[in-house]
């Protein structure tokens, strides 16, 4: 279970701002879930070797060649402020 | 011949006969979804003016004889699928004026086999939802009865199926999104083995989980469509460098000699009786068949619910990441900095579900806590998958129900999620292993569809897929149409 002061962490760590009259609801909804997943905990796993991907498939690897050219007149029509090749955003350092 | 409810079989021969053009068909089927969808709610964005185009397209193709089985098809896609130049907004708000710049590869395989696209189908919010609820764009309504949900998170591609708005669409399952809504609506609905088909321009939620699939009304249809949305991209790693078999080629071999596995742990407190029974009856009918059914055990399979609500929200925290405010999608206005932009953008762009997800994924795999919950779901999962390679030494084929009971009502479990997650108790261990699973009509109860869920080892889709067209060949559940089709 988290508490209040952890779910202010995590919020941080996911860059989401929690509505202080959601918090107490978001709280509880990730509790239920974490109360889901504890079953977990009856698992005997000791040696069981960690499973991160279905068909245990190796990187490929390609070439170290362009495959693609530049669309940056394209693919920057989707940003909210673009100007001169820059995607912009607030003032970063003061 | 009724176009509403017709085959991919069925219409080929139509337009390979000239009895139809491809135009008029998608006529025909853009004149229904302009008609009834909004009943349903199942398109977020119809293209009526590049399914004219295609089906102008199909037309000269099949007037040289140049045609596939799929030439003139009229199909919906799931709003997940890049589709260039058309809004793909993942059911989100955050992207819900997004262009999309470019084409997913399975997309981009249909369009090249002559398909039509009709337009993009609703979702529950980057596909996380069994409901279809969770959407920016709204609820879609069950065919079947427009006061029950049609699953999810596939539930657009499902219902605009179910309520004969296209001959076939488009879905992506993670844990359950295609076999649960498929069930839900009376639909044959199937997730192929993890990599069989390109993620490439598939907006992600769980990486290692999230695959593309087909709903039809037949399990040949499926067999066709999956021909053409199979195979290696060089785009996406992760789909399997391997020839893609003729799927439809062995459907009418006989049952005979077949083995069927049963798992005490999928009939257990949950089902529905009257589901258990439909699913019973389903087993006997391919016992009927030739098959011989053999008990089976999963043990690790009541872990997986567990292990997925650990795995899937780590990756989808992982994934969401992108979504930022800066380069594409939604931007709160005015702010104060950079961090204000990141986490108002984020803040006002998802909804609930997602960023409760994107939590839960954040608490995993952060400091301290992720040997306790993504390692043991990791082992958890190995464990879940060889279970699996176990039972097919022993079968060729696991059966059992696809969801704990039919379409509930809307808004009757969005207050209760871990009842939600427990719609797809059934299906979700086959995600977390990765092997192909279809869902198939096995009968009504009260009025609403029941599917049954067919399992299959790694790569054997095939084997799949002739034991549901067999099925299919001597039961009609997979021909029930919702009363409304009717009037």
């Amino acid at each position: 279970m988290i508490t209040k002061q952890e779910l202010s962490v995590l919020g941080d760590l996911a860059q989401l701002s929690l509505d202080p009259d959601s918090r107490d609801s978001t709280l509880q909804a990730i509790n239920e879930v974490l109360e889901l997943v504890a079953i977990m905990n009856t698992a005997e796993c000791d040696g069981v070797k960690p499973l991160a991907h279905p068909l245990e498939a190796e990187q490929l690897l390609r070439s170290d060649k362009v495959t693609e050219v530049n669309q940056v007149a394209k693919f920057s029509q989707a940003a909210p402020l673009f100007e001169e090749g820059l995607y912009l955003v607030p003032k970063v350092i003061e | 011949m009724n176009l509403n409810n017709a085959t991919i079989t069925e219409l080929h021969k139509l337009l390979t006969d000239k009895a139809i053009s491809a135009t008029e068909l998608t006529q025909h089927f853009l004149s229904r979804i302009a008609e009834s969808d909004s009943e349903i709610n199942s398109f977020i964005t119809i293209t009526p003016e590049v399914a004219i185009a295609e089906a102008k397209a199909a037309d000269l193709v099949l007037a040289k004889g140049q045609h596939t089985m799929l030439t003139g098809i009229p199909m919906a896609h799931k709003d997940i699928f890049c589709i260039e130049d058309i809004r793909t907004t993942a059911g989100s708000k955050i992207l819900a004026d997004f262009i999309a710049p470019y084409t997913s590869t399975c997309i981009e395989k249909l369009r090249h086999a002559g398909t039509v696209t009709l337009g993009k189908t609703n979702m529950d919010e980057f596909a996380m939802g069994s409901s279809n609820e969770s959407s920016y764009f709204g609820p879609v309504h069950n065919p079947w009865d427009k006061t029950k949900v049609p699953g999810g998170s596939s539930g657009g591609s499902a219902a605009s199926l179910a309520a004969c708005l296209c001959v076939a669409s488009t879905g992506t399952d993670t844990g359950g999104s295609i076999r649960q809504p498929a069930s839900m609506c009376g639909l044959t609905g199937l997730k192929p083995t993890y990599g069989r088909i390109s993620r490439w321009g598939m907006i992600a939620f769980a990486s290692s989980l999230d695959q593309a699939g087909c709903f039809t009304r037949t399990a040949e249809d499926a067999a066709i469509l999956l021909e053409h949305m199979a195979g290696h991209d060089s785009k996406d790693s992760t789909s399997l460098n391997l020839a893609v078999p003729e799927f439809t080629a062995a459907l009418s071999e006989p049952l005979a000699g077949l083995k069927v596995g049963i798992c005490s742990d999928y009939f257990k407190e949950g089902l529905e009786p009257e589901v258990e029974n439909l699913v019973m009856d389903g087993i006997k009918e391919l016992a009927k068949m030739g098959a011989e059914v053999v008990e089976i055990e999963l043990p690790h399979t009541k872990f997986s619910l567990s292990a997925y609500y650990v795995i899937a929200p780590a990756e989808c925290s992982a994934n969401l990441s992108r979504y930022d405010g800066v380069r594409y999608g939604y931007r709160c206005k005015d702010p104060e900095n950079l961090e204000d932009l990141y986490k108002r953008s984020r803040s006002e762009g998802f909804g609930s579900e997602v960023k409760k997800r994107i939590m839960v994924g954040a608490f995993a795999l952060s400091a301290g806590y992720y040997d306790a919950y993504y390692r043991k779901a990791q082992q958890l999962r190995r464990l879940i998958k060889n279970d699996f390679v176990s039972a097919f030494e022993q079968v060729d084929v696991i059966v059992g129900p696809t969801a704990p009971g039919t379409a509930f009502p809307l808004g009757a479990k969005t207050n209760d999620p871990v009842s939600m997650y427990l719609q797809d108790i059934y299906t979700i261990a086959a995600s977390l292993a990765g092997v192909p699973a279809i869902s198939i009509p096995v009968g009504l109860s009260k009025g609403m569809p029941v599917g049954l869920q067919l399992i299959g080892n790694y790569l054997e889709e095939a084997k799949l897929l002739r034991v549901a067209h067999q099925f299919q060949q001597q039961t009609n559940w997979h021909q029930q149409q919702p009363q409304r089709n009717l009037l």
